[in-house]
């Protein structure tokens, strides 16, 4: 039972966002275990990307608390929290188009430091697979690439917590394959929360899943579990 | 390596502009050497990291000031007056940027003017010692280097190439560097650098605060080369002829503002010999170039044949 004993990643404290009357983050409470692949589904409109927000400091919590490894960082910016190893990837895809692929990845590692700038930066971008691109301006990518970029970016940062929006939109089947592929290979080294809506990938790939419905926690377990969940299934999965 | 070769390369021909031109061309060449030091300034902050500023007429005016005033009231000599200006630019930038980066965009170009506009008032409002308007001549004992009268035309054209040389060297050096890309960064996506972990309040702070340096260096140099200080040099003009020439060069390229401020200082010469109506000689051009280089002239080079162009 040492996962239970272990202190979590994250935990969040009647977490709050309400947009005048939408509570789009309403009241949760969310554990996230040091080195697990977290899935968070629920249907359109249901808070997913608000909560990540919250996590990772693009928007500010109402009240509630959010700890990080035991640390309280619900006031902190956004890029302090980078640095305690908070990377977001965007759902939609952020790049900087006009730079070159590299430069694109070296800014994340710079922002760690400027020692082996060349060298970690052709690592990471040899981690997603593109390699030999390294001069090319990122807007002349194709989509698929520019996720991986994006993901390359996320990766320099050397997160202790990665958090995937959606990562696998418009990829196409082999290259979802091969994501799914390099997200195993970061934990537990890295932690990885995952907001998809492609159920094939999130049910391969979590160990645990948290749903969420209009801003609250509706369920939280294995995939089987959620999947049995008949509150769950009502919601969402539509049986 | 071609990037500096090209660079010094530029330098050298300059070094030898005093032997073949006469002495009015030369001395043209070093106050355009001057006000391209005030665009290169301009240029990173606006070039490369993307803040549009209305304001720079404040920052020249600063150094302008910060020299011109010790060697008025004080009698410092040039080379203290110097770096006073130098400091005194750096200083109003980063006082400016504290306040006016809380906002961008357009709110950016209008809290810039507004505060130029009140240091240009500011400058008229203490005129006894400002000497407002008409401004005051600086001293002659103020405007010697090692010995050096810098009033006299060799040592003042050498002296303007120093600055212009530390400036476009020390300009190169920064874009190339892990802080030009993080510069650049901010102009090009700011939301993104943020999630990269960048205090993106800071880093602009930090660019506007270099972007001083080198207007309070102009300043300064303007002052102690041409030996006048004046009010008029805080005009909205002011803010605007370091944005034409950066645009006319090319923004975010290093030597695009020299470009910019050589040309434009040649058109206005050619085009007050042929017509009093010469600031339409020089509209005409700026549309020319909007609508065939958007870019300026060396940002359509380097998009259609340099790439490696900085």
């Amino acid at each position: 039972m040492a996962a239970l004993i272990e202190p979590p990643l994250v935990r969040t404290d009647r977490l709050t966002l309400h947009f005048g009357g939408i509570k789009a983050v309403d009241g949760v409470d969310f554990t996230l275990r040091p080195g697990e692949i977290h899935g968070l589904i629920g249907p359109n409109g249901a808070g997913k990307t608000t909560f990540v927000s919250l996590l990772s400091g693009r928007r500010m919590a109402q009240s509630g608390t959010i700890l990080l490894a035991g640390e309280d960082i619900t006031r902190l910016p956004a890029h302090e929290r980078v640095r305690k190893g908070i990377a977001y990837t965007f759902q939609i895809t952020s790049i900087f188009p006009r730079l070159t692929v590299f430069d694109n990845v070296a800014l994340a590692v710079q922002s760690q430091g400027t020692r082996d700038l060349t060298t970690r930066t052709r690592a990471a971008l040899a981690r997603v697979g593109l390699q030999g691109l390294e001069a090319q301006e990122a807007q002349t990518l194709s989509y698929g690439h520019q996720r991986l970029l994006e993901l390359a970016m996320g990766l320099a940062l050397k997160p202790r917590l990665l958090i995937l929006d959606e990562p696998t939109q418009g990829l196409a089947a082999s290259e979802i394959e091969r994501f799914k592929t390099l997200v195993r290979s970061l934990v537990p080294a890295t932690t990885v929360l995952l907001i998809e809506h492609n159920m094939e990938v999130v049910m391969d790939l979590a160990t645990r899943i948290t749903v969420l419905t209009f801003g609250r926690v509706l369920a939280t377990g294995t995939p089987a579990e959620v999947r049995a969940n008949p509150a769950v299934q009502e919601a969402y999965l539509g049986a | 390596m071609k990037v500096w070769t090209l660079h010094l390369a530029l330098l050298a021909v300059l070094f030898t502009a005093q032997f073949w031109l006469s002495p009015y061309h030369a001395t043209n060449l070093a106050r355009i050497m001057v006000l391209a030091v005030f665009a290169m300034g301009y240029n990173l902050a606006f070039g490369y990291t993307g803040l549009l500023s209305l304001g720079h007429a404040l920052l020249l005016a600063a150094g302008m000031y910060a020299a011109g005033l010790p060697a008025q009231l004080c009698g410092w000599s040039a080379g203290p007056a110097f770096i006073a200006g130098i400091a005194g630019g750096g200083l109003a930038a980063a006082a400016l940027g504290l306040l006016a980066l809380r906002t961008a965009g357009v709110s950016f170009m209008i809290v810039t003017l507004m505060f130029a506009q009140a240091g240009f008032l500011t400058l008229l409002y203490f005129a006894p010692i400002t000497g407002g308007d008409d401004g005051f001549a600086v001293a002659a004992a103020s405007r010697t280097l090692f010995g050096f009268d810098l009033s006299t035309d060799s040592p003042r054209f050498l002296a303007a190439l120093a600055i212009f040389a530390t400036g476009l060297l020390a300009s190169l050096a920064l874009v190339r560097s892990p802080f030009g890309r993080t510069m650049v960064a901010m102009r090009e996506n700011e939301e993104r650098s943020r999630m990269l972990g960048y205090n993106t309040f800071t880093v602009k702070l930090a660019a506007l605060t270099i972007s001083g340096l080198y207007a309070g260096a102009a300043g300064a140099a303007y002052a102690i080369l041409f030996g006048y200080v004046g009010a008029s040099f805080a005009t909205i003009q002011y803010s605007i002829l370091p944005m034409l020439y950066v645009l006319m060069g090319g923004a975010g390229t290093t030597l695009g503002p020299f470009l910019g401020a050589l040309l434009m200082f040649v058109l206005i010469e050619a085009a007050t010999g042929v017509t009093t109506a010469h600031q339409f000689i020089v509209g005409a051009a700026l549309v020319a170039l909007i609508l065939f280089a958007p870019k300026g002239l060396l940002g359509t080079v380097r998009d259609r044949w340099v790439r490696w162009l900085p």
